[in-house]
């Protein structure tokens, strides 16, 4: 067996930073980059496309997958709403032109719209819903139309405060960033090389436009991320956060959040009759096969 | 199974190739470790006929090879095989299998119940898989046994990737590694081969990180991922590393350092009926 070729690093190791989320870059890089190398190629893909939707996430993922695969095996789909901050394609495109991958934008205005012209009554969240799983229906008809497997752009503060949509945005064949928390994700993005206006700007899943997800979800990613660190990671026990000086209603609400949403984490539940029941005693590796 | 035996037989070749005597392959080298309910599918005896290739090769240069046994009545070990001119010359059967965390090899394999020294030509030597490394009393039986190699076939997953700033190395589990393998070396004073995977399972990064250690701790060999020093490269692929194990340098070392000789068995094994009686002496 000949050894793929090792990853590009990126030239000069970063100063390490002093927080307790601080990650050694390089080696982070090296080990998601040789991830999507070896989980594509190894179920016979050496393409990949992504829904680029000019956040940090999919920017990061955008920028691993190109250090993985070269540019020209990497597709990102850009798909707007007519309510989407305009300023979110241009930040995609220069994501994708930074990157030198191909980009294309389906807008969903017109799907969208015909959907609910019949369901006029329906909220945010029915609509921002509509809108994740429309996207992830183009990626994957883009995925048959190009050979090439979906990459997830969920992290772990997204996954595990179970602020994504089920089938929508938290679908993919591979994620790579899914055990890196936000702060994470923006220090392997500074990292990375990517643009600094969009490193640096405010996180919003842009279901509407003015939407901030820090607005939304009530409290800043650098707060809630060391909670989840010490609360998962660490497994401090609630005295210990307190001592951590975690704000005694804030970790309630977060951890209660965090349960609720365990079942957006897993797979279908299974009404169990026989002895072997699938993801229960019947367990193989997701490589069995390959 | 048939892809892993080819990789076997071409790095063995290289090796022998390269004057090497024994070749160590890591941890189940010949099907892979996430297993989960194809262990039975992969296991074999010690007998299987699958096996003859390594077996002729073994005539040339010894091998150890990772594999599932299964034994007469039907139970499945995650074991380390020594071939030898042709034939199977020791078996070491995994005692710890870790089922916390990631792991979860109880659920699949049966526990091996002894460790034994053996000779492998000329070099007394003991085997120890992975987990077992990190239970004390496993080097210890070793060690007492007299061993002045002690191989350790390994899958590391690599995990902890928190900056460290203090000691600027990489790789969490692969630091562990390194210090737990000098550290054995030095208290038994003998060599440790440890030989860990590379690449992906399931997602899984493997960290490679293998290396041959001397009977004072300090490293002979060392492959790509042992310390993975900020803004290196991760090892990817296969790597054959070469090392030289001198006895005379552990008969050396142990005039200079003589904790062998010095060593007290006998209150070793008292103190351990004490604590084994204190422990289990309670009314519940």
């Amino acid at each position: 067996m000949s050894a793929p070729p090792a990853p590009t690093e990126p030239a000069a190791a970063e100063p390490l930073d002093s927080g307790e989320l601080a990650i050694n870059l390089p080696l982070v890089h090296s080990i998601l980059t040789g991830f999507i190398r070896n989980e594509t190629g190894r179920v016979g893909f050496s393409r990949v496309v992504l829904g680029l939707s000019g956040g940090v996430d999919s920017a990061l993922v955008a920028a691993l997958a190109v250090h993985a695969l070269g540019a020209e095996k990497v597709t990102g789909v850009s798909m707007p709403y007519r309510l989407s901050n305009p300023q979110s394609l241009q930040d995609a495109t220069l994501v994708a032109q930074r990157l030198g991958m191909a980009q294309e934008v389906v807008d969903i205005t017109p799907q969208i719209d015909a959907y609910f012209e019949r369901f006029s009554d329906a909220g945010d969240a029915r609509r921002g819903n509509k809108m994740a799983r429309e996207r992830m229906t183009i990626l994957y008809d883009v995925s048959a139309r190009d050979n090439a497997l979906v990459l997830g752009t969920s992290n772990k503060t997204e996954l595990l405060l179970g602020y994504g949509t089920i089938f929508g945005d938290m679908a993919s064949a591979l994620n790579p960033i899914g055990d890196l928390y936000k702060s994470q994700v923006w220090q392997l993005a500074a990292h990375v090389d990517l643009p600094a206006e969009v490193v640096g700007k405010a996180p919003s899943a842009d279901l509407w436009q003015g939407q901030s997800d820090e607005q939304e979800l009530g409290f800043a990613y650098a707060q809630v991320d060391r909670l989840l660190y010490h609360a998962f990671d660490r497994r401090m026990s609630r005295a210990e956060l307190a001592e951590q000086g975690h704000d005694d209603a804030f970790v309630d609400s977060v951890l209660r959040r965090v349960r609720v949403n365990q079942y957006k984490r897993r797979p279908p539940i299974i009404a169990k009759l026989s002895t072997r029941t699938i993801d229960r005693d019947f367990r193989y590796p997701r490589d069995w096969g390959v | 199974m048939e892809a892993n035996l080819r990789l076997h037989q071409d790095l063995a070749e290289q090796a022998a190739g390269e004057g090497a005597t024994l070749c160590v392959f890591p941890e189940l080298s010949l099907t892979g470790y996430l297993l989960k309910d194809l262990v039975p599918e992969v296991s074999m005896t010690l007998e299987d006929p699958r096996l003859q290739p390594l077996l002729d090769l073994s005539r040339r240069i010894d091998l150890v090879v990772g594999m599932v046994v299964r034994s007469d009545d039907f139970r499945h070990y995650n074991a380390a095989v020594y071939l030898s001119g042709g034939e199977v010359r020791h078996v070491h059967r995994k005692i710890y299998l870790p089922t916390y965390g990631m792991f979860d090899e109880q659920r699949y394999f049966a526990a091996g119940d002894r460790v034994r020294g053996f000779d492998a030509g000329g070099v007394a030597t003991g085997i120890l898989v992975c987990e077992d490394m990190w239970h004390l009393s496993s080097a210890y039986l070793l060690f007492v046994q007299g061993v002045s190699l002690i191989i350790c076939p390994s899958v590391s997953p690599g995990r902890g990737v928190l900056a460290d700033a203090e000691r600027e190395r990489g790789l969490g589990s692969a630091d562990s590694w390194n210090d737990l393998c000098r550290t054995v070396a030095q208290f038994s004073v003998s060599y440790v081969a440890y030989c860990n995977r590379t690449g992906y399972e399931d997602g899984v990064y493997f960290g490679g990180g293998s290396g041959v250690f001397g009977p004072d701790g300090g490293a002979v060999a060392k492959a790509a991922g042992t310390e993975v020093k900020h803004g290196e490269a991760l090892p990817q692929g296969d790597e054959v590393i070469y090392a030289d194990i001198d006895v005379r340098e552990v008969e050396r070392q142990r005039q200079m350092t003589p904790l062998l000789r010095d060593e007290k068995v006998d209150f070793t094994l008292r103190e351990l009926e004490r604590v084994w009686d204190e422990r289990t002496s309670g009314p519940y």
